[in-house]
């Protein structure tokens, strides 16, 4: 209690609750020093044991991302906090401690485990098996030719169809993805960014003929394209027109699809490329301001479109630090997004997010290890306060999780909500002095990189300088080169090796006879269609294309219906908006 | 007599954009003194050995993390020999499985390093194989 | 020729380049410089893709800096040349600037006549301009293209170094950009202070990324040549091309026997201009 607080209030206080030691008077009691003296006796001591403290102690003075840290934090690096301002109550703007007055207590996050690989009737029979083991949520991966807009039978897919993922080259094969689900009870993540167009005119087409209005699909889809030329290079078309497609996108579903999330801007992938958390959480929120902007200059009303974004990031093994960025990401969205952008809805400010735990941080000696990582990964993303949670298998590191290593995964994220506890307390790391001291130092790093991409013109323009690229590959390669130079421990690796014998684990593998179907199974289509309105929908696609003002997204639907496959719609698409090659920063 | 400094090309191959464990290299042979040429993303099997012909490189590595690694490194070997290029050192990185990487060792890809694999022992391979390469060739 | 370049870039060329010296003469040969970031990489690809549509075979020597500290060397500037990796008609050989025993301008002129020698009718050099040794390799080719781009400080600076004199074409790149016309009026004023007696450069306008402009530019680059040809000009630019590459040769080895000497004949004891001395009244006299 400040000894400002009335006499009454502590009256109060001690009514309410029974004193069960009395610290200020009585026999004996000692005098409490000063506090100020006990941070002198404590530096003291601090240092003489900093002296001693010999090599092997594990502690590192920075966190993963270079961020300074002292040995022990106390209210003066919280002094410039405002409660009010800066924190406020759970469910309160700025949001810093949730989204949600009550946390987790009304509703846990989702459990959202990703899977797909092979072919479509391949990852429907895990989507039963995963919706059996009690999972909430779909969440399709899709294979490289998908992802880049090849049909399974190109040229350019040769080895790499189902490999990552499920092949999904016409209407046919999404229809057989979805057999036997209800598409109106569940909800579906689809991580597709340059043909993400493609993938939801294909969702809804094949909800339709199921008879499933729009209107009921719940779900999300990444379409985050400017994360792609950041970080996961998965593009199709240069970014100006790619920018053009995805605002048309978030302006067909807020008039058409209200249960959909439009876009889920990601910093997963630009972390997985070796960023730091700062540069993850300052280069996605660009991102999205960018889209944000992009939709304002298209005459979309903030608040008609801003609710139904939401983000994705990446949870790493700095605990502490994770957190920090889950906590700053939502103030810093909701200050930018009230007192710049001008939203009034609630909802709008509001930054609602999936996490992964970081692919990057798991290691192919030990792989078992991998299961404790993900599980203090988890926790920290928990903490931190997402709406949803994927945790990676042990064994993704060397190939498709097994059937084994994803229930593993799904099991740590069920021991975490119903027998940790965690759940119980909003935002328990709320006042901590390094936490709020972190939130704080994560919030002044990525104001600065806002002022820097500001500087270059916009996003666009920093990415086509290379900014962003050259930012992430000095700090992949500052970090790769702690963990040479042992300043950082990494079990298993660089630390308590053993001698590798063959890893015992079973793997999961995609063969030939997959990809040599799977090319059967589109020319099957090819050749069982009406080649007169695959002919004719392209031809009204393009013409779009060349329409800014006329929405893409019902042609798409129509050339989906009429069977025309991912490569010829990109193919179509790329005629008019050419395809982007990198300037590549090493 | 190594005056110049070894040559070696760093590539991607097939669809796949993970590019941050092929820079990383690129920067750790860089700062061991050699000169890396970098493909940039996107390579077919034939430019990447294209380009090792042309520019003389003493090395080629390659990385995969799309788990195509058992159809494009073998093209990549193939493509070495239609070349007469069988001397240049073909090494490689990526999500490998260990029964696929012995089979592609037996392919003739001189080695495979997994992620997490230390930088100092690729540039000690890289220095040691291809110095032995540069030695033959002059 | 890969291995050939190889040879010349570890100072033993000397004997490939007599036997083909005979053979040179014949490739019309471009240097491309200008500040980092401007596109160079990409106007190469357009002018090879040009080049190739006109159905001759280009050689391309791209040199990018090292590193100061290791010597080691990324070179990345092939990734733009993608598209012509597997055309036959098409050798592309990226250098580093640093770790070459006949210096780095020696290497590159081997390698531009080991291109011309082997039937290339056009060969491009690419390098960063940014030192004065990449500004000299730029002066071994007959025709010399300065990139610079709108809204950059690095082309200001350029401008201001004086690179101006080695232009004979200039290319203002990323036409789209806002800021085109502002460094347009920029160079033209920065021309209108200097004195051109012939051939006076020509600006054109680029957007290489888009394919446009890059007509016009192969256009003034042949009218340069057409120039060069008409005044006798080539002639002095070959002679000129000769003696540079004879005195980076005759520089190299002297520093190289310079080097040994002050080696071999360091003494204590003796004041900094008498060691000079004496160490030059060793050497042999020419």
């Amino acid at each position: 209690m400040t000894p400002s607080a009335s006499s009454g209030q502590a009256l109060r206080q001690a009514q309410d609750r029974p004193q069960i030691i009395d610290r200020t008077s009585g026999l004996g009691a000692q005098p409490t020093p000063d506090f100020e003296e006990q941070r002198r006796h404590w530096e003291e001591r601090s240092a003489r044991g900093r002296r001693r403290r010999g090599p092997g102690s594990g502690a590192v003075d920075r966190t993963i991302s270079d961020v300074p840290l002292k040995v022990a934090y106390d209210p003066s690096d919280v002094a410039d906090l405002d409660p009010a301002r800066d924190l406020a109550w759970p469910g309160a703007y700025p949001y810093t401690r949730g989204i949600h007055a009550n946390g987790y207590r009304d509703r846990l996050w989702t459990m959202r485990q990703f899977a797909g690989f092979g072919t479509a009737a391949q990852t429907n029979a895990r989507y039963h098996f995963l919706l059996a083991q009690g999972q909430h949520g779909l969440s399709v991966a899709f294979d490289m030719p998908t992802l880049m807009g090849y049909d399974s039978d190109a040229a350019q897919a040769r080895g790499e169809v189902g490999k990552c993922g499920v092949a999904i080259d016409s209407l046919a094969d999404m229809e057989l993805l979805f057999d036997g689900i209800d598409m109106a009870d569940i909800t579906t993540s689809m991580t597709i960014n340059g043909p993400a167009c493609i993938a939801l005119a294909q969702y809804v087409a094949a909800a339709e003929k199921k008879g499933i209005p729009r209107a009921k699909l719940g779900g999300t889809i990444q379409a985050d394209i400017l994360k792609e030329y950041i970080a996961q290079k998965e593009w199709i078309f240069p970014p100006r027109p790619h920018m053009r497609i995805i605002v048309d996108m978030i302006d067909f579903c807020t008039r058409e699809m209200p249960k959909w999330n439009t876009i889920s801007i990601s910093g997963y992938h630009i972390r997985e490329a070796g960023s730091t958390a700062a540069q993850e959480l300052a280069f996605t929120l660009a991102d999205g301001f960018a889209y944000v902007e992009a939709c304002m200059a298209a005459g979309m009303d903030v608040d008609s479109f801003a609710p139904r974004l939401s983000f994705f990031f990446n949870s790493h093994i700095d605990f502490f630090e994770e957190i920090a960025k889950f906590r700053a990401a939502r103030r810093i969205y909701a200050r930018h997004m009230r007192e710049k952008y001008g939203a009034r809805n609630p909802r709008s400010w509001q930054l609602r997010f999936h996490t992964q735990t970081a692919g990057c941080s798991a290691t192919a000696q030990q792989p078992e290890n991998n299961i404790v990582r993900v599980a203090f990964e988890a926790m920290a993303a928990v903490l931190g306060g997402t709406q949803s949670l994927h945790t990676n298998s042990m064994d993704e590191v060397l190939a498709l999780p097994t059937e084994k290593s994803v229930e593993i995964a799904l099991r740590t994220q069920q021991v975490l909500a119903y027998e940790t506890n965690v759940t119980n307390v909003v935002d328990p790391l709320g006042g901590s002095y390094y936490v709020e001291a972190l939130t704080a130092e994560m919030e002044r790093q990525a104001e600065s990189y806002f002022a820097q991409i500001a500087e270059y013109g916009g996003v666009i323009e920093a990415i086509e300088a290379g900014f962003f690229q050259r930012e992430i590959a000095e700090a992949s390669y500052r970090y790769q080169r702690s963990i040479e130079a042992k300043e950082r421990i990494v079990v298993g690796v660089n630390a308590f090796a053993k001698d590798e014998e063959a890893a015992e684990i079973e793997l999961l593998k995609i063969t030939e006879e997959t990809e040599r179907g799977q090319a059967r199974a589109v020319q099957a289509v090819r050749q069982g269609r009406d080649g007169a309105s695959v002919a004719s929908s392209l031809d009204r696609l393009q013409a779009a294309c060349r329409d800014p003002k006329d929405n893409l997204m019902p042609h798409l639907i129509d050339s989906v219906n009429a069977y025309c496959t991912e490569g010829e719609i990109v193919e179509a698409m790329a005629k008019v908006y050419g395809r982007y090659t990198e300037t590549a920063v090493v | 007599m190594n005056e110049r400094p070894l040559r070696i090309v760093i590539a991607k191959a097939g669809l796949d954009g993970h590019d941050r464990g092929a820079k990383v290299i690129a920067r750790a042979l860089r700062d061991a003194g050699m000169e890396v040429i970098y493909t940039g993303l996107f390579q077919t099997p034939e430019q990447i050995v294209q380009t090792a012909v042309q520019e003389d490189a003493d090395g080629i590595g390659l990385s995969i993390l799309s788990g195509a690694h058992m159809t494009l490194f073998p093209l990549v070997v193939e493509q070495l020999q239609a070349q007469g290029a069988g001397d240049i050192v073909f090494f490689g990185g990526g999500t490998i499985p260990p029964d696929d990487a012995q089979r592609l060792r037996d392919l003739g890809v001189r080695a495979i390093f997994t992620p997490g694999a230390p930088l100092q022992d690729i540039v000690d391979f890289v220095r040691s194989e291809c110095g032995k390469r540069r030695a033959l060739v002059g | 020729m890969a291995r050939a370049i190889s040879w010349s870039e570890s100072g033993r060329g000397g004997d490939l380049i007599r036997a083909l010296y005979a053979k040179t003469g014949r490739a019309m040969t471009l240097g491309l410089t200008g500040p980092p970031g401007v596109g160079k990489s990409t106007l190469a690809s357009g002018l090879v893709r040009k080049a190739r549509s006109l159905g001759k075979r280009v050689g391309v020597v791209s040199v990018d800096p090292s590193s100061p500290f290791s010597h080691g060397a990324l070179l990345g500037d092939r990734i733009r040349l993608a598209e012509h990796f597997t055309d036959e008609c098409v050798f592309i050989r990226s250098m580093a600037s640093r770790g070459h025993l006949g210096g780095l301008a020696g290497a590159t002129a081997d390698a531009v006549l080991l291109m011309d020698a082997f039937g290339f009718d056009v060969v491009l050099i690419e390098t960063v301009g940014v030192g004065q040794s990449e500004v000299a390799i730029a002066e071994l080719a007959h025709t010399v293209l300065v990139a610079l781009q709108p809204g950059s400080g690095d082309s200001i600076q350029v401008l201001k170094a004086g690179i101006m004199e080695i232009a004979d074409v200039f290319v203002v790149n990323k036409a789209d950009h806002p800021m085109a016309d502002q460094l347009r009026r920029e160079i033209r004023s920065t021309m209108e202070m200097l004195q051109w007696d012939g051939w006076v450069p020509e600006l054109v306008v680029t957007q290489a990324l888009a394919g446009t402009g890059i007509d016009e530019l192969w256009s003034a680059v042949e009218r340069h040549v057409a120039y060069l040809n008409e005044t006798g000009e080539m002639e002095m630019r070959r002679r000129d091309a000769f003696t540079h590459q004879v005195r980076q040769l005759a520089l190299g080895r002297l520093e190289q026997r310079l080097n040994r000497a002050i080696r071999d004949g360091a003494r204590d004891g003796v004041d900094p201009y008498e060691a000079a001395e004496r160490i030059l009244a060793s050497l042999p006299k020419f």
